[in-house]
């Protein structure tokens, strides 16, 4: 074989090379490390004294109630969130679908929590939610309804948390649905114009089953966002009080220093569970969507 | 005033509201009150961070709250910045956020090159994988990934928060896109002229790409710079953590009161991004929806 054809070969896999190493090396093999270390009782300190375990570590999650915990916060926050953001976005969307400047500042405007960063947000929210000298407080009692101790007290600290990472991502989906709703065709509208349909069966019969593969990825995109959530959790409350707030990639978090094996193998259970998730949408959801 | 009109429709009597000029004008008017509500609850958090900054303690603890501070208290930045190495934070975040950017092109085009315009054994798997790591939540794989790390002796420099970004799953599959859209026959008369994979990629992808580019170093840019979680737990010195983990503890070393403080430093992690936002709040918003729908 000459050398020009060997080269021709192997050229597409020398192009693709550093790009397959980065992700060989950064996302696939960790994954095995991961399980791997999920079988350890690891030590930090003496690689040497770490000891094989096989599944006492998956073992000890099954039966530690804060984990439980862990994962009923973590799904009472994924249910909050995904279902508040999911009817406010798509109420939001219906309401400025149509393009005019003044919607479209109005997008803007929505959007921009979405690219400022979860500190700042956080932060924000938390002078907001200052029980003594917040705004929030402030505002309820000028309409003389109580004040809340939002984040402070293990009764409204997860709504709370809920509240502001709703007011985060709204932007964001009412924008993508927007752009959905722009790319239905104006003929099926006049169509039913014509029938003399009501708005509110041109919306169930014909808006909502057009947008429905959109709704449908929006809908694995935020659940799986919602089940990692960590970063307002961390700023905000610091998982309480008393692990109210307490999600399962803050319960990793905390252990990942004083046992790594325990940790790893809450993060392989975490991995699992986000995998079953999206195996069951696309199951059961992906044969009622309408594909056009 | 509405006129009601009688209006005999298959046989039966109907009132209808004849859509009267003035009416109509109430209704525009009430959509625009109620837009502007929506877009103050949205704005305002951020108004009153930059209000919030600009006061004293003392205007921070009033009741009723004050909204523009009396005199403007430009010197809490100063406070802000002298409570901890700032100008350190603020290097390592565009130190971080370029180097990453420009390590995702290099590697990022000719794969997507790869994928979008050659016929090889096992491409499909290997684009699988590529697929299947966009999937796996570095939430999980940063304890391994630290370890790694801590091995190979460099968990105190920038490095680990930089090269396990190097190949960006998203951006390839998104270029990879735009790439497929490429004619093929343009690329195969610059071969006839003899032209180099190099010259292809540099005269004929990449310019036809920009928009894909774009796309891909603005959410880089949006999300290294505004990263928290990853810094958080690969990081083990204050010499090489970015603005985030910097203002983030602010509240920790400022105490819990002193929020005319915590909002300074804010305003300095928050506005960089809000600048670029303002003068190109179209493309960013295309951007993100873009990579939304695809």
């Amino acid at each position: 074989m000459n050398r020009r054809r060997v080269w021709e070969t192997t050229r597409p896999y020398a192009l693709i090379l550093p790009a397959m190493i980065a992700l060989f090396l950064f996302v696939v093999y960790p994954v095995f490390y991961l399980i791997k270390l999920s079988l350890y009782k690891y030590n930090l300190l003496n690689k040497d004294k770490s000891k094989f375990i096989g599944l006492d570590n998956y073992r000890e999650i099954f039966t530690r109630d804060d984990f439980y915990h862990a994962l009923a916060n973590t799904a009472v926050y994924t249910v909050g969130v995904v279902l508040c953001t999911m009817l406010l976005s798509l109420g939001v969307a219906v309401w400025l679908r149509k393009r005019s400047r003044f919607n479209a500042i109005l997008q803007a405007g929505l959007f921009t929590p979405h690219i400022i960063s979860i500190v700042s947000i956080a932060l924000v929210w938390m002078w907001l939610m200052e029980p003594g000298h917040g705004l929030l407080n402030y505002v309820l009692k000028a309409f003389g309804l109580p004040g809340s101790p939002w984040l402070q007290s293990s009764s409204t600290s997860m709504i709370s948390v809920i509240l502001v990472s709703v007011w985060h991502s709204i932007g964001y989906y009412a924008l993508i649905m927007v752009a959905a709703l722009q790319s239905i065709p104006p003929t099926i509208y006049e169509a039913a114009a014509l029938d003399n349909a009501s708005r509110f069966k041109v919306f169930w019969k014909i808006t909502l089953p057009l947008i429905s593969p959109q709704l449908f990825f929006i809908l694995v995109i935020m659940t799986i966002g919602s089940f990692k959530v960590f970063d307002t959790v961390k700023i905000m409350t610091g998982g309480g009080p008393n692990g109210s707030t307490t999600t399962l990639v803050y319960y990793i978090y905390e252990f990942r220093t004083t046992s790594i094996g325990f940790a790893s193998a809450t993060g392989v259970v975490l991995m699992a569970i986000i995998a079953v998730l999206t195996f069951v949408y696309f199951k059961v959801l992906a044969q009622r969507i309408h594909y056009q | 005033m509405l006129i009601q009109e009688k209006k005999q429709v298959g046989g039966k009597l109907r009132y209808r509201i004849r859509d009267h000029a003035s009416l109509r004008l109430l209704k525009r008017l009430l959509g625009f009150v109620a837009k502007l509500a929506v877009l103050i609850v949205f704005i305002f958090p951020f108004l009153w961070m930059i209000s919030t900054s600009l006061q004293t303690f003392e205007e921070t603890l009033a009741f009723p709250p004050t909204w523009i501070p009396a005199a403007p208290q430009w010197h809490n930045f100063a406070e802000a910045m002298r409570s901890a190495p700032f100008v350190t934070y603020a290097k390592n975040s565009v130190i971080i956020t370029v180097s990453v950017i420009v390590l995702q092109m290099i590697v990022m085009i000719p794969a997507a090159y790869a994928f979008a315009k050659y016929r090889f054994w096992g491409r499909n798997l290997l684009f699988g994988i590529v697929l299947l790591a966009f999937m796996i939540p570095g939430q999980v794989t940063f304890i391994p990934v630290y370890l790694m790390m801590a091995d190979w002796g460099i968990n105190n420099t920038l490095l680990p928060q930089i090269i396990p970004f190097m190949a960006n799953a998203f951006g390839i599959f998104l270029l990879r896109q735009y790439f497929m859209q490429i004619p093929q026959e343009i690329i195969e008369s610059a071969r006839l002229d003899n032209a180099s994979e190099f010259k292809i990629m540099q005269k004929i992808m990449i310019p036809m790409a920009v928009p894909a580019l774009a796309t891909v170093a603005l959410f880089s840019f949006v999300s290294h710079w505004n990263d928290y979680f990853w810094p958080l737990v690969v990081t083990d010195s204050t010499a090489v953590r970015p603005l985030t983990i910097g203002i983030a503890m602010l509240r920790e070393s400022e105490g819990v009161s002193n929020w005319h403080i915590i909002m300074a430093g804010n305003v300095v992690l928050v506005l960089p991004i809000l600048i670029v936002y303002l003068f190109a709040s179209k493309q960013i918003v295309k951007a993100f929806v873009y990579s939304g729908i695809k």
